[in-house]
């Protein structure tokens, strides 16, 4: 693996950025539901019209994992990612539908050195899904564990 | 689904297990969470769980996939009137996830759900949520995750007030 370019010390609390451009095709919406969701609302158009979603739409499951690619490709895979510990929450807000646009608002609201590992930073993030009409389609806030560019150094906040 | 109003509190069901391989990790990873320590073995033993492991992502949707295929091995019986029971709805959401211990290539974890609490909806008198406790444990009794679910659940007769 190359050098990483994010480092614990580079996400600053208060700090809010955007990325990501994800078209969401039928096709993939109904290969992740035929896998892990198989609701007739995640299968079938004219369920998903019928049912009080009002249309075939993601899989909550499905949404998360669009949303993580996105942040792999927006910043984690370029950063000393260590994982996550889980999530706190998620809010499936509004239905992600066939045919959407969506993009990551991450706005970082915590942040703290680990005690135990001083070559390891917690930050916690906000993260908002939206959808073309920027609406927010689901909200996710939870820590993840990032490696530090100056393990154990002192941190001024 | 039974209808919300019969729904108990305390109510577990177990659902089964998996067997996590590696070309399927390494599948989900490479679609959705494409981190070295998920996509490849020989990185991952210099990463951070020493070894390749399952995306979280891919941990949770696995206890969804077994979710749904006991609830239609488990369907309820129509009312005595002939009324058929009702499909699962829609959910708004989950708190509190955890991935506690890594799922690693080869490890069988084995899902279960347990009803905790149930919620009214004003502002959809036909519905209730219904929130579970949702747990998966591998071979040695570890606990790989666990999360409060919640669905949406018909009710048999819409509230009134």
């Amino acid at each position: 693996m190359s050098r990483p370019k994010y480092y614990w010390e580079d996400f600053r609390v208060g700090e809010t950025v955007e990325f990501g451009n994800k078209h969401v095709t039928k096709e993939e919406i109904i290969e992740f539901a035929s896998e892990f969701d198989p609701q007739p609302f995640h299968l079938d158009e004219e369920a998903g019209r019928q049912s009080i979603l009002g249309g075939l739409c993601a899989s909550g499951w499905h949404s998360c994992a669009m949303m993580m690619r996105m942040m792999c490709d927006g910043y984690i895979l370029e950063s000393a990612s260590m994982g996550a510990p889980g999530v706190d929450e998620v809010r499936w807000r509004k239905p992600v539908y066939v045919g959407d646009t969506l993009r990551i608002r991450r706005t970082c609201t915590e942040r703290r050195p680990s005690k135990s590992r001083p070559e390891m930073g917690l930050t916690k993030f906000h993260i908002e899904m939206l959808n073309q009409n920027d609406e927010v389609v689901v909200t996710s806030d939870g820590w993840a564990m990032y490696g530090r560019r100056y393990p154990g150094a002192p941190v001024e906040e | 689904m039974p209808w919300f109003e019969d729904v108990k509190i305390g109510t577990r069901m177990e659902l089964g297990s998996h067997t996590f391989t590696e070309d399927e990790i390494i599948a989900f990873a490479k679609k959705y969470d494409p981190q070295y320590f998920h996509i490849d073995p020989e990185a991952a033993k210099n990463g951070p769980f020493g070894t390749l492991t399952a995306s979280g992502w891919h941990t949770s949707a696995t206890w969804m996939k077994l979710m749904i295929a006991a609830r239609r091995a488990n369907a309820e019986p129509p009312d005595a009137d002939g009324r058929q029971p009702p499909a699962g709805g829609p959910s708004p959401g989950f708190l509190d996830m955890k991935w506690p211990v890594p799922v690693r290539v080869g490890d069988t974890i084995s899902y279960s759900t347990e009803v905790i609490e149930k919620i009214d909806m004003r502002s959809r008198p036909g519905w209730g949520i219904v929130r579970s406790r949702n747990v998966g444990v591998n071979q040695n009794g570890e606990v790989v995750m666990s999360f409060i679910g919640q669905g949406l659940v018909q009710r048999r007769e819409p509230r009134k007030d």
